[in-house]
């Protein structure tokens, strides 16, 4: 028995590096090959790193950049307000909506982003109307689209927690709603509010759909403008965007990681 | 008897209770709600406001099919290939040490590239089998392969459908892994004690365990590259293959007369195949949960 454990043992290594060799190469190369890309020209990554040149060579890809941090944290903040109270609030006082909360929160996985625009157009008609064209006004549309990224995040969160015992102790002590939901349940919901924000500013940074169809700028907008006049400058942003993308997911699956083991 | 005493003023809190909800609800009716109903109504509109049924009788247009069509292929195609080769990634790093180094990074990787869509994705695939990318010259200096001798297959469906692959083997790890950590390696052992070859314990008691969730984790998939725009939207800059370029087609360019909801009318189309396939989808993992939970 022990002689058939072993040879299997083998032939699941050489299976497993033989699998993550190949799709290794597979990943990696195009990665490799947009850095090998981008530095044909030489100037190119020196300039990137320059914002004062920056903005002054290509300031269609300055106002994205600065459009999307700014997309990114507004959208975030919009989501934790609408969703931190509502989620704990439901959950406290009325737990039969709960599964009404919820499945409105996951819609948006079912309606991709592009049938999304179709219907969000006449709605932004308004909203140019009432607040302007500014690209900002993107955040409702985004805080839309995290919505069931940041829900199950939250609630999560939520339910690691008995919410009501905690609840019910701060308030037989003499605290009020807001007290309850600031400075009791918050404060334990920490981590998956912050998982929660990672996950919007990752999600926003990366969209494209939206903003492209609604005349709106972004960093991918720029990204793809820029493709048109200057190929190598595009890839370089690319992989730059690609780079933030991954350090900010790796951070949040990390910080995930070594929770879950101190359990 | 204490919950007896709360009941009374709880009920009529409810009233108010409910007033905490109303920021949430109506934030979510405008954004969300009314532009579904905008979708879903605006499909069986005519131009002059009436009930009209040409838009979604100008689906079975040939042009609007064939994108239909050629979505629902390249959708498949990159499904399949990805749930292949995501299942295969998942069981190489199941075989590996539990908890080890390995794991967590190409876990971690993964949860990245899995979101890597869009126009960086598109970009990156241009700088190594662009016209002038990093392989096609590669291989052309060095092999003497023109790897677009037979014409340029980036900017078509075999390329959507190599490009997907890059996002889909990534999340299928993701979906995939849990179901194979739900295999015991005690259910491996009980077969081989009773006789069993590795061909019958992977096609008569891995393979049935787990087919509900490769199914269903394909069929995510599937629904995945369906919805899929920015890759293919800054990839192709020529004609609409896919529908999610034709609903670009559609709200981008000058609206033809008598089809102003053709757009509208498409993207219901695009909501029911994604409804339709995620809805099969909830049924196999519901299957999932209790053979492997």
């Amino acid at each position: 028995m022990a002689g058939v454990i072993a040879a299997r043992r083998r032939k699941q290594r050489v299976f497993r590096w033989a699998v993550l060799v190949v799709l290794g190469v597979f990943f990696l190369l195009p990665l490799a090959a947009m850095l090998e890309f981008s530095t044909r020209n030489s100037e190119t990554w020196p300039l990137l790193v320059n914002w004062p040149k920056l903005s002054d060579t290509y300031p269609d890809l300055a106002e994205g950049i600065v459009s999307s941090l700014e997309q990114a944290a507004l959208t975030a903040i919009l989501m934790l307000v609408l969703l931190v109270p509502t989620t704990i609030w439901v959950r406290l006082r009325l737990p039969k909506l709960r599964r009404f909360v919820e499945f409105l929160c996951l819609l948006p996985l079912t309606i991709p982003a592009i049938v999304l625009v179709v219907g969000l157009a006449p709605v932004y008609a308004w909203v140019t109307y009432f607040l302007g064209g500014s690209s900002l006004t993107l955040v409702f549309a985004y805080t839309i689209l995290v919505l069931p990224y940041a829900y199950r995040a939250i609630d999560a969160g939520l339910s690691a927690i008995d919410v009501k015992t905690v609840a019910e102790a701060a308030r037989s002590l003499g605290a009020g709603w807001t007290t309850v939901i600031v400075r009791v349940v918050l404060p334990n919901i920490r981590s998956a509010v912050l998982s929660a924000a990672f996950l919007t500013v990752a999600l926003v940074l990366g969209e494209f759909t939206i903003a492209s169809l609604l005349n709106r700028t972004n960093l991918q907008v720029s990204i793809e403008l820029l493709g048109k006049s200057s190929a190598t400058m595009s890839v370089a942003v690319s992989l730059a965007a690609l780079l933030l993308a991954f350090v900010l997911l790796m951070l949040l699956s990390l910080a995930g990681g070594s929770k879950k083991e101190q359990k | 008897m204490a919950s007896q005493a709360v009941a009374a003023p709880r009920r009529k809190l409810r009233g108010t209770a409910l007033l905490g909800t109303v920021p949430f609800f109506a934030y979510v009716t405008i954004f969300l709600v009314i532009p579904t109903l905008v979708v879903v109504i605006g499909a069986f509109a005519g131009d002059d406001g009436g009930v009209s049924f040409a838009n979604v009788k100008a689906l079975t247009n040939d042009y609007i099919l064939d994108a239909f069509g050629r979505s629902i292929v390249l959708s498949a195609v990159s499904a399949v290939i990805g749930a292949i080769g995501g299942a295969l990634l998942a069981y190489a790093l199941v075989t590996s040490k539990a908890g080890g180094v390995l794991r967590r990074v190409v876990t971690s990787a993964a949860g990245v590239l899995a979101q890597f869509g869009g126009v960086t994705l598109a970009f990156a695939f241009l700088a190594t089998i662009g016209l002038s990318g990093f392989v096609t010259v590669w291989l052309k200096d060095h092999l003497s392969i023109d790897l677009y001798a037979n014409g340029v297959w980036l900017f078509e469906l075999p390329g959507l459908i190599l490009i997907y692959t890059y996002f889909q083997i990534p999340l299928m790890l993701i979906v995939f892994l849990p179901a194979l950590d739900g295999i015991r390696p005690q259910w491996r052992e009980a077969c081989e004690s009773l006789g069993a070859t590795t061909w019958q314990y992977w096609t008569r008691v891995a393979g049935p365990l787990l087919a509900p969730a490769f199914l269903g984790s394909t069929l995510l998939l599937f629904a995945n590259a369906f919805s899929a725009y920015a890759t293919a939207a800054a990839l192709v800059s020529q004609g609409s293959p896919i529908i999610p370029l034709q609903i670009r087609g559609a709200l981008t360019s000058e609206v033809v007369l008598g089809q102003q909801n053709l757009g509208k009318a498409m993207a219901l189309g695009m909501v029911i195949v994604v409804a339709v396939v995620m809805g099969l989808y909830s049924l196999l993992e519901r299957r999932t949960a209790k053979w492997l939970g």
